[in-house]
């Protein structure tokens, strides 16, 4: 039992000892290891497409995930107190938005918006006719944002709800009947409660809008983010550097991952 | 202001976010499905159940699907379960947590790298040149189902391990000590209080798997080699390729009733075991 422990242990790991491996590997080819460098992490931190689309991805991953960590604690907050039919649709909803595979969600905002600035666009430029430059909507960084930002915030939902409900109920009765506000309430009993579960949904919300490539794929327009710089690089022949770009995002967010780890044990023994 | 304006307020800019990119955009998809292909790609209105009728000119890609999502989930659960089992029944307290960690680690790293790793170890010059030297010649393993599949089960391992590994570590150890007081045999033990006491946890690691699987694209894409393609390879070369908004947006339609029946009655079968498990005496 103990080998074959260690031995998926070898299988989750080797593909990710021989990424880094073959990173500072000094020839060109990615599959041949020719001497120690580190030559294609210098090269990949002075690319500037490289650079320009980890700019993309660390601006689309903060500014969705705080939107959706945002939102995404109101709703859930809001939805305590809602029963009834609408409750039930809106369940529905945020149970869709988590089940719909990636590549459909992509597809569909993909059609939807481009038929929508079809239409909006001409509308725009006669309103604007007089000015030099007309406002012309376009799929690019927007709507990545929005688009990731509705698939995260039914994960923040979903997390936050979560922890609530375990809370929810005494403790607000109690503040209430002590003369507390309700936004008192919330800011000194129910939010410092679920700030743990808000900072885990803030965490997953950024991880999967760093990652995700599938929805950026159709989204994102001709914008360019760092998981489709190398997908994109991959189809071109692979090279040291994507290992390289790999390795330093991994540990990236392996750093991440224990901070977060930490800060977590620190609240909840607090 | 009252408290159910003051909750609505509250979900307000959540419901209309999901109204305008989810139920919108899906909306949009399923009366595209109905219409028709421009000369020039893209979609013209129109009502016709043409673009349904031609999806067995997809058969392929569905069929890969239907055969490799669930292949996949199952040989996950295969190697998960006795991981997970090692790590919640056998592990003391003191190793477990990291070791879990070890297990979850890979899965917050990027699919699309990890996949890439693959495309070394199963090419030319990985293992086929290794199996060479013993003898074995001219092995062909990337682009292939098997390097698909291979792909599938080291994306998505982490994902089983960790409901598994949850339900068995909720279950009481004494059970078990109890089971084989009693004279039950280590394989009765397993069948009888082990494996029941974690249907739960393999029903949900199977359910994540299989959703995620179904819409994969990433995997086939690099590792099938246009060879094994999955219903996300179709809709990517149906979107971005031959504009045909209309025919993929049917695909994407069919793609989502498949799930939902799938998932519908894998649900009912679960659920009834679960109802046949509360049934037993003792239990």
């Amino acid at each position: 039992m103990r080998i074959y422990a260690i031995c998926v242990y070898v299988f989750l790991y080797t593909p990710i000892a021989i990424i880094a491996l073959f990173s500072f590997s000094a020839g060109r080819s990615a599959s041949q290891f020719e001497g120690f460098s580190t030559q294609w992490y210098g090269r990949a931190l002075s690319n500037p497409f490289v650079m320009d689309a980890l700019g993309n991805s660390l601006f689309v991953a903060l500014v969705s995930a705080s939107l959706a960590s945002v939102l995404g604690t109101l709703a859930a907050v809001g939805l305590q107190g809602i029963r009834g039919p609408a409750r039930a649709l809106f369940d529905a909803i945020i149970y869709i938005a988590v089940m719909i595979p990636g590549i459909v969600i992509g597809i569909a905002t993909l059609i939807a918006l481009v038929t929508i600035f079809d239409v909006v666009n001409p509308w725009l430029a006669t309103i604007w006719s007089t000015s030099e430059k007309p406002i012309r909507l376009s799929m690019g960084m927007g709507s990545l944002i929005a688009a990731h930002t509705m698939f995260t915030m039914a994960l923040v939902i979903i997390i936050v709800r979560a922890r609530l409900s375990g809370i929810e109920g005494a403790l607000s009765e109690a503040s209430a009947d002590l003369y507390a506000t309700p936004f008192g309430t919330f800011s000194q009993i129910t939010l410092p409660l679920i700030a743990p579960a808000i900072l885990a949904g803030f965490l997953l919300s950024f991880t999967f809008s760093f990652d995700d490539f599938i929805i950026a794929f159709f989204v994102a327009g001709s914008e360019t983010t760092l998981p489709i710089y190398i997908f994109s690089s991959i189809r071109r022949g692979i090279t040291p550097e994507v290992n390289a770009i790999g390795t330093m995002v991994m540990v990236a967010s392996l750093i991440l991952l224990v901070i977060a780890q930490l800060i977590l044990r620190r609240s909840t023994k607090s | 202001m009252t408290q159910s304006v003051r909750n609505w307020l509250l979900a307000a800019p959540a419901g209309a976010w999901l109204l305008v990119m989810l139920v919108l955009p899906l909306s949009v998809v399923f009366v595209f499905s109905f219409g028709e292909r421009a000369p020039s790609g893209g979609y013209v209105p129109a009502f016709t159940f043409e673009q349904y009728a031609n999806l067995p000119a997809r058969f392929t890609a569905f069929k890969n699907t239907l055969l490799l999502a669930p292949l996949g989930t199952l040989a996950a659960l295969l190697i998960a379960y006795p991981l997970a089992y090692q790590l919640a029944v056998r592990t003391s307290n003191k190793w477990k947590t990291l070791l879990l960690v070890l297990v979850i680690v890979p899965f917050w790293t990027s699919i699309l790298i990890r996949s890439y790793a693959w495309i070394f170890i199963l090419g030319g010059r990985g293992i086929p040149s290794l199996l060479d030297v013993i003898g074995i010649e001219d092995m062909r393993l990337i682009n292939t189902q098997f390097a698909v599949l291979v792909g599938i089960v080291y994306g998505y391992l982490p994902l089983m391990v960790f409901p598994i590994y949850v339900s068995l570590d909720r279950l009481d150890k004494r059970l078990l000590e109890a089971s084989s007081d009693l004279g039950a045999s280590p394989l009765s033990t397993f069948s009888k209080v082990t494996l029941p006491m974690s249907i739960s946890g393999i029903a949900t690691g199977c359910m994540l798997v299989f959703i995620l699987l179904m819409g994969e694209f990433l995997i086939p894409a690099l590792l099938g080699g246009g060879k094994v393609f999955f219903v996300g390879n179709a809709l990517v070369d149906l979107f971005l390729q031959s504009r045909n908004w209309a025919y993929g947006s049917a695909v994407a339609v069919m793609l989502i009733i498949i799930m939902l029946v799938t998932v519908t009655v894998y649900m009912r079968l679960i659920s009834r075991l679960s109802v046949q498990r509360d049934d037993a005496p003792l239990m």
